[in-house]
């Protein structure tokens, strides 16, 4: 039997994306949210809740970026430089706050700087993740294997919502993540800032799913045209599904629904985008097939993905787990 | 030229921490195991404060490391579209096998010892030990492949397609280049670990512990280093045979020495008029330890053309470089034997100042050694087949200067201040007894000692 090794290509590639967006979503957002919880204490229960896994979440970003380039290497080297700044951007923002994890405990004098760099690292990073994630939608133009476009394409209108649309939506899930890590006041108030969150995420993603389909005549045939329309109204009622779920467990005081109403939120939206961009890996110049590696290097990589995926989502669920419940605050760094 | 200065400098970055962090990891791991082992407090004392240095450096890897899985993208697009088949599937092996795995239970080994116990937790420091060896093994496969490739065809498109994957991975310079490099990152671990241990042997602030982890790196420097120039004579021949043009380069040879080549030991190569000068040479010597008889010939660079040259003058340094560091390395090794022998390892200054400056040597050396690897490949990103000047990308020059100068300044604040963090963890060793009592006066949270060692105490109960 034949299989289409691209499209199962592109499905894990789309995985590790999506794992990465949700997983790196919430810690990006506790950083995002650190400004609004000005004492020091608070702050570092903030930063506790997720130093144990952060790394493990940027991992996913690194098998993303690494997968794209060994399976669809034309894909890789055509979107890398087409989104050179914001990509920079993203990385010096991940810098920054990646070192702060370590750095701020490490101080006293200086350690108002590396709350800095954790909240603008974080902030940065988000900010630049949804530009790229603009400008992808826009459309990159390719010809004879490289991209044609020029330096600042990737700045528009257009990519800078999105841009904040993403700043937004992380937000929303460092701060369900929170109330399902934290206690007391703290969880209060991040249980007020959820709830502000929340509306400006639908907000922003109405604003982005109203404006996607006029920036290409594929989009609007794709959401609009039958079959896929289907999915046009489907993906919307899901999207109301989880919005009710979501402020009910922030007005209910639940502790974990939040969190995973907002999870499924941008999962939502993740295969909102993955239906629009279908048969496209780099729309919309370059389909799945075009940009994917030979045939010997997709198959030795799956053999390989097969089954080692599932062997780190158990050793990553295990790591969660040792970590479970809420953090105490008395618990100090290592 | 912009892009490879950006290239270059931050991988320079990069192999720094890795270095550090392969050897620690693993020193780590042993320093648990003799503690489950022997069940004597000095190891966990020095694990947890080994893990902290551990910590700040695995996190500067990770994020430089991260910024390189994005530059071959950025800046060598066209290298990464062709060659991308071959290198892309084992770094993508890479970060299934190994960064998952460290990532994983870094969290557990960092702050997971009250939550797991102690077996478990030695389970999971073992696991990143590993875990940065698999990583050394899949980067140093794809770096070897391009430096001898092996096993691949050429398609239409101009990419490199693999053909046999054992041939790829099993490239002919990989399994020298793995041995040399693993052997390097243990040696510049045990050097810094040494200094330190050095240090507070010499300010006498903790005898005890202080004593313990010089005396463990002294036995890595004693058996590893004489292991390494074995090592490293064995990936020279390697080289000579797959890539002459950069030993011929290492070696200054411009001419070719139809009988017996000399060892040229100093001198300014003189790229120009394609010779040596102010050399200072022993006659041949140089056929001795490359074709291991006084009498063989041996080709100069003046059987390659011209533009094939690797910048002889900048391979000639940086190998001097790190071999000289090698034998020093191998002294220190030798004048802690003879010290171990008289009984005065943990009583001689003079071995412990020398143990002190000798502290980063291994980073020096590592560095020197990927230079010489690295441009002594020139002109060729992947040796014979892609010139450097055909994989660059497509991006405007002031792109590239600005990304560069925004990382030069970035990468010199933040590691900057972690380097500095690095030294005071180390220069903060707490005293051995009652390590409660002198809790420093800047922070009393967060320090290795305070939290930790009060962990400890519960951990051992609970054995
Ligand atoms: C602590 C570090 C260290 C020390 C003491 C040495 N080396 Fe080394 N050397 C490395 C760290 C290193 C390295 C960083 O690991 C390199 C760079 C790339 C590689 O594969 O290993 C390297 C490369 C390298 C190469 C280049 C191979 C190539 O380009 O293909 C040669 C010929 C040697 N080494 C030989 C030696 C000799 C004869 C040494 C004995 C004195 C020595 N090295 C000491
Ligand atoms: C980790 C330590 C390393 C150091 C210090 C290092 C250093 C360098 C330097 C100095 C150059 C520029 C050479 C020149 O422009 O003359 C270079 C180029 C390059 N290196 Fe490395 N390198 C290292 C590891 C690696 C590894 C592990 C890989 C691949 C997996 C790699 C891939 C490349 C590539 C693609 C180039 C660009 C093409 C070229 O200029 O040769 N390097 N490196
Ligand atoms: C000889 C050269 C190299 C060695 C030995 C090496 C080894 C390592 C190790 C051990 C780590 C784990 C983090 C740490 O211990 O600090 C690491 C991190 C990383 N390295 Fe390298 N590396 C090398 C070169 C490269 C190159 C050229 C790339 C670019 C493709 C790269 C990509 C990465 C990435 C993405 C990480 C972060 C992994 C994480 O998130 O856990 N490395 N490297």
């Amino acid at each position: 039997m034949d299989f289409d090794l691209p499209l199962i290509w592109a499905a894990i590639i789309a995985f590790a994306v999506l794992a990465y967006v949700v997983l790196d979503g919430f810690d990006l957002g506790v950083g995002i949210l650190f400004p609004l919880f000005p004492e020091k204490h608070d702050r570092d229960v903030m930063m506790n809740s997720v130093a144990p896994v952060w790394d493990g979440n940027e991992t996913w970003l690194v098998l993303g970026g690494g997968g794209l380039m060994a399976v669809f290497p034309l894909a890789y080297a055509t979107v890398l430089p087409a989104l050179y700044a914001p990509i920079i951007a993203m990385l010096i923002g991940l810098i920054f706050r990646g070192v702060a994890f370590e750095y701020r405990w490490r101080t006293k004098r200086a350690e108002f700087l590396w709350n800095w760099a954790f909240a603008g690292g974080s902030m940065l990073a988000a900010f630049a993740q949804g530009i790229a994630l603009g400008a992808l939608v826009q459309g990159i133009p390719v010809e004879n294997r490289a991209y044609a476009g020029s330096w600042w394409d990737w700045l528009t209108p257009f990519s800078i919502v999105t841009g904040i649309a993403i700043v937004v939506g992380y937000a929303l899930l460092g701060a369900t993540w929170l109330v399902m890590k934290t206690h007391g006041d703290l969880a209060e108030r991040a249980r007020a800032i959820a709830l502000k969150c929340c509306f400006a995420t639908i907000g922003a993603m109405g604003v982005v799913s109203l404006w996607t389909p006029f920036l290409d005549p594929v989009y609007l045939q794709r959401w609009f045209g039958w079959p896929t329309a289907i999915f046009s109204v489907i993906v919307p009622l899901l999207v109301l599904g989880c919005l009710y779920l979501l402020i009910k467990g922030i007005r209910d005081r639940h502790d974990v629904q939040p969190f995973i109403a907002a999870l499924g939120l941008f999962i939502l939206g993740y295969i909102g985008i993955g239906i629009s961009f279908y048969p496209y890996m780099v729309p919309p110049s370059l389909t799945i097939w075009e940009a994917a590696a030979p045939e010997e290097s997709l198959a030795f990589l799956l053999a390989g993905a097969l089954v080692l995926v599932p062997i780190i989502l158990a050793y990553t669920g295990y790591a969660y787990w040792v970590f479970r419940g809420k953090v105490d605050p008395e618990e100090g760094y290592h | 030229m912009l892009a490879r200065m950006q290239f270059a400098f931050t991988v320079s970055f990069h192999i720094i921490f890795p270095a550090f962090s392969i050897g620690l990891a693993s020193y780590l791991a042993v320093l648990e195991a003799l503690w489950l082992w022997k069940k004597d407090e000095v190891y966990l004392e020095l694990f947890n404060f080994w893990k902290t240095i551990f910590a700040v450096t695995f996190g500067m890897g990770v994020v430089s490391g991260i910024v390189m899985s994005y530059q071959f993208g950025t800046n060598w697009s066209v290298f990464a579209d062709k060659a991308g088949p071959i290198i892309g599937p084992l770094m993508g092996y890479e970060v299934l096998t190994a960064f998952f795995l460290e990532a994983g239970f870094l969290g557990v080994m960092l702050f997971g010892l009250n939550r797991v116990g102690p077996r478990l937790h030695f389970f999971a420091t073992a696991m990143v030990a590993i875990g940065t060896l698999i990583s050394a093994t899949w980067i140093l496969s794809a770096n070897s492949w391009m430096q001898t490739p092996a096993g691949f065809a050429v398609n239409e498109a101009g990419q490199f397609t693999p053909v046999d994957w054992w041939a790829i991975i099993f490239n002919p310079s990989f399994p020298y280049r793995l041995v040399h490099m693993v052997l390097a990152a243990y040696l510049t671990t045990a050097f810094v670990v040494g200094a330190c241990g050095a240090w507070h042997l010499l300010r006498q602030t903790a005898p005890r512990r202080s004593r313990t982890m010089f005396s463990m790196a002294m036995w890595m420097a004693a058996i590893v280093a004489p292991i390494q120039i074995l090592a490293g004579d064995q990936h020279g021949l390697n080289t000579l045979e797959h890539q002459p043009a950069k030993v011929m380069g290492m070696e200054g040879h411009f001419e070719s020495h139809p009988d017996g080549a000399p060892l040229v030991l100093f001198g300014i190569p003189n790229a120009a008029e394609k010779r040596i000068d102010y050399a200072i040479e022993v006659p041949k010597l140089g056929s001795l330890i490359l074709k291991h008889d006084l009498n063989a010939p041996l080709a100069g660079l003046d059987t390659i053309p011209a533009e094939l040259h690797p910048p002889v003058a900048v391979i000639f340094w940086s190998f001097r470089i790190m071999v000289g560091i090698g034998f020093a390395m191998l002294g220190i090794g030798l004048w802690s034997l003879w010290c171990r022998y008289h009984g005065t390892l943990a009583s001689d200054p003079w071995l412990h100042r020398a143990a002190v400056l000798m502290g980063p040597a291994g980073f020096v050396a590592v560095l020197a050694g990927w230079v010489t690897t690295e441009v002594g490949r020139q002109p060729y990103t992947v040796y014979g087949h892609l010139l450097t000047a055909n994989s660059i990308a497509p991006i405007e020059a002031p792109a590239v200067s600005a990304s560069l100068l925004a990382f030069i300044i970035v990468y010199f604040f933040v590691f900057g201040a972690g380097t500095f963090y690095i030294l005071r963890l180390m220069a903060r060793l707490p005293r051995d007894t009652m390590p409660e009592l002198d809790e420093g006066p800047i922070r009393t949270a967060g320090v290795a000692h305070g939290p930790a060692s009060a962990k400890s105490h519960g951990a051992h109960h609970g054995l």
